[in-house]
């Protein structure tokens, strides 16, 4: 039940801070912006409007699409929309008389469970908004875990993750630092293990990273730990279908963007921020957590975990102020798991694999391309085309192909790149349409 | 084993009892009972030093967390380990194995400046 403040409440506040009403206490925002004058158009009918909506839709033109850099084009099977779209489960937002909605929890429990065992983690929050919101808040769990104040990021983590946790540390008087890669487009071990020190309070990885290519996470793991820095390793689900899993290199936490696992791209959101955690850490995972209890009469029943760390009863000492989940999303995911089972997820993985490696092969043929491949990649690799790659962008969308992800908007030095992705979605024949076109056929 | 009427209180339901140059820290039973199930106990590090009054650790029941303070200040030197695999001792023996955390003096005065028993009953009586 929602409670809001009462006159009386109001009134009490008002009169602590000294103003006689709401409208004194905002007085200071110019009348202009407090009460803006829209200048909106009069309503249309609904035929009106759909007919409005329809035009604009047209202009939008279906390209094959090639781009991945975070969000990625995956089959996800009718069975996924048909059953999370029933009305019992439509709905995004954990209930708010939790323990009553057994179905819900029951579904996020489930979630929970295929991301332990995906992952080779112990514990798995309910999620978070996304990929970049959990990746930042396992930076914070760290920190409050070690004590230590340094935090040591991959510079090939995606440019928005860094964005985003540059934003939730920027009142915590941590420091972050970036690791900087090689040529091969990994992290440079030798140089990140002198960065390492006893002041480090994690090291943040992505792998694959965002250029697609495969880190040496053992390595990594080693050395952080020697340490007694923890490893926050952010990773692709469907790429854990043939690479190995945070569990088995040790991460003490592990994030994800679960949009792959049966979420459309659809713009780029909403994603589904996959967090885990070892056992060890689990008071400091942030957000819902769903575990088993039995109820008075023995009978199995699920509650909400763990809820000491949360902002209702921990109030600012809270593990965080995140409270929500993203449970539609997760929802999807865990449908998709169980549909597609270990050995699907990894027929998945394995067509994503070769599909990536039928594209490099042909694009690296097209006279004046070449393609990165001295580090080991999954779904994802990075192209230097002979001209500017925003050219080669424009002139493939004339051909119906979105051709890939433009480095140059986050790497000004890498104007003539161009990060090219191909799951399972690709066929042999798109392949070839992309090739051909680079070829100027 | 420290019993309530050997111990000094704090009115935020901490006790603590002299063992030498040591103090050791607990939670009151009218606390415990308070609190109800305790199902964690966040215990501070070993090597920690706390000033009087400082928060230092958390008692957590199924729905409450409750911030421990430290009655002297001092050094941490030592914590109870088996609260980790039985936090529930807290509520079963809280002035004997259900103790928290000893602490090494620096100011042996402010010992003698806590409430005794009766003044701390007095406290919780009100």
């Amino acid at each position: 039940m929602f409670t809001p403040h009462t006159k009386q409440d109001e009134k009490e506040m008002l009169d602590v801070i000294g103003v006689s009403s709401v409208k004194e206490l905002v007085n200071k925002i110019p009348a202009d912006l407090l009460y803006p004058n829209y200048n909106l158009p009069a309503a249309l009918t609904e035929q009106h409007l759909t007919a409005h909506l329809h035009a604009l839709a047209a202009k939008n033109k279906p390209l094959t699409n090639f781009i991945g850099a975070g969000m990625y084009e995956h089959f996800i099977p009718a069975a996924v929309p048909a059953l999370s779209g029933r009305g019992e489960f439509l709905t995004a937002y954990t209930p708010y008389q939790a323990e009553a909605s057994q179905g819900t929890l029951q579904t996020i429990y489930e979630f929970q469970s295929c991301i332990c065992a995906l992952f080779d983690m112990d514990v798995a929050t309910a999620s978070h908004y996304d990929g970049a919101t959990a990746l930042a808040e396992a930076v914070l769990a760290a920190h409050r875990v070690t004590g230590r104040k340094e935090i040591i990021i991959s510079s090939l983590l995606h440019p928005h993750y860094k964005e985003v946790l540059k934003t939730y540390t920027r009142h915590t008087g941590l420091t972050i630092t970036e690791a900087q890669p090689t040529q091969k487009g990994t992290l440079d071990v030798a140089a990140l293990q002198a960065q390492i020190s006893d002041k480090t309070a994690c090291v943040v990885i992505a792998n694959p990273n965002f250029l697609g290519y495969i880190e040496q996470v053992q390595e990594i793991s080693a050395l952080t730990h020697e340490k007694g820095a923890l490893l926050v390793a952010q990773v692709n689900p469907i790429s854990l279908g043939v690479l190995q899993t945070p569990g088995s290199y040790e991460a003490d936490f592990a994030v994800a963007e679960g949009q792959v696992l049966g979420n459309p791209v659809s713009f780029g959101g909403p994603g589904l921020g996959i967090m885990t955690a070892k056992k060890a850490y689990m008071r400091q995972l942030p957000g819902r957590m769903v575990g088993i209890a039995k109820d008075k009469n023995g009978r199995r029943a699920f509650v909400l975990t763990l809820q000491a760390r949360e902002q209702h009863i921990r109030r600012e000492k809270a593990a965080s102020n995140i409270c929500s989940n993203e449970a539609i999303c997760a929802l999807n995911a865990v449908i998709y798991l169980t549909l597609l089972g270990p050995q699907g997820l990894k027929e998945v993985a394995e067509l994503n694999l070769e599909r990536a490696r039928q594209l490099a092969e042909k694009i690296g043929r097209v006279k004046g391309f070449s393609v990165s491949t001295s580090a080991p990649f999954f779904n994802e690799f990075v192209v230097t085309c002979p001209v500017p790659a925003a050219q080669v962008i424009e002139k493939l969308a004339d051909k119906g192909i979105a051709a890939g992800y433009d480095l140059s908007a986050t790497c000004p030095s890498m104007k003539n790149c161009l990060l090219v992705c191909a799951t399972e979605m690709r066929s042999a024949a798109d392949i070839d349409a992309y090739a051909r076109a680079l070829e100027g056929k | 084993m420290y019993n309530q009427e050997n111990c000094r209180f704090l009115k935020t339901h901490e006790w603590a009892c002299k063992e030498g140059d040591l103090a050791v820290v607990g939670i009151s039973n009218h606390a415990q009972e308070e609190i109800s199930d305790i199902v964690f106990v966040d215990l501070p590090k070993v090597g920690r030093a706390v000033k009087a009054g400082e928060n230092c650790c958390v008692v957590e029941s199924v729905k409450s967390a409750s911030e421990i303070y430290a009655p002297v200040s001092g050094e941490i030197v030592a914590v109870n380990d088996a609260l980790n695999a039985d936090p529930a001792l807290v509520n079963r023996e809280p002035h004997g194995n259900g103790w928290l955390f000893k602490i090494k003096m620096t100011n042996p005065a402010e010992y003698d400046a806590l409430l005794d028993f009766a003044a701390y009953q007095a406290t919780i009586q009100k």
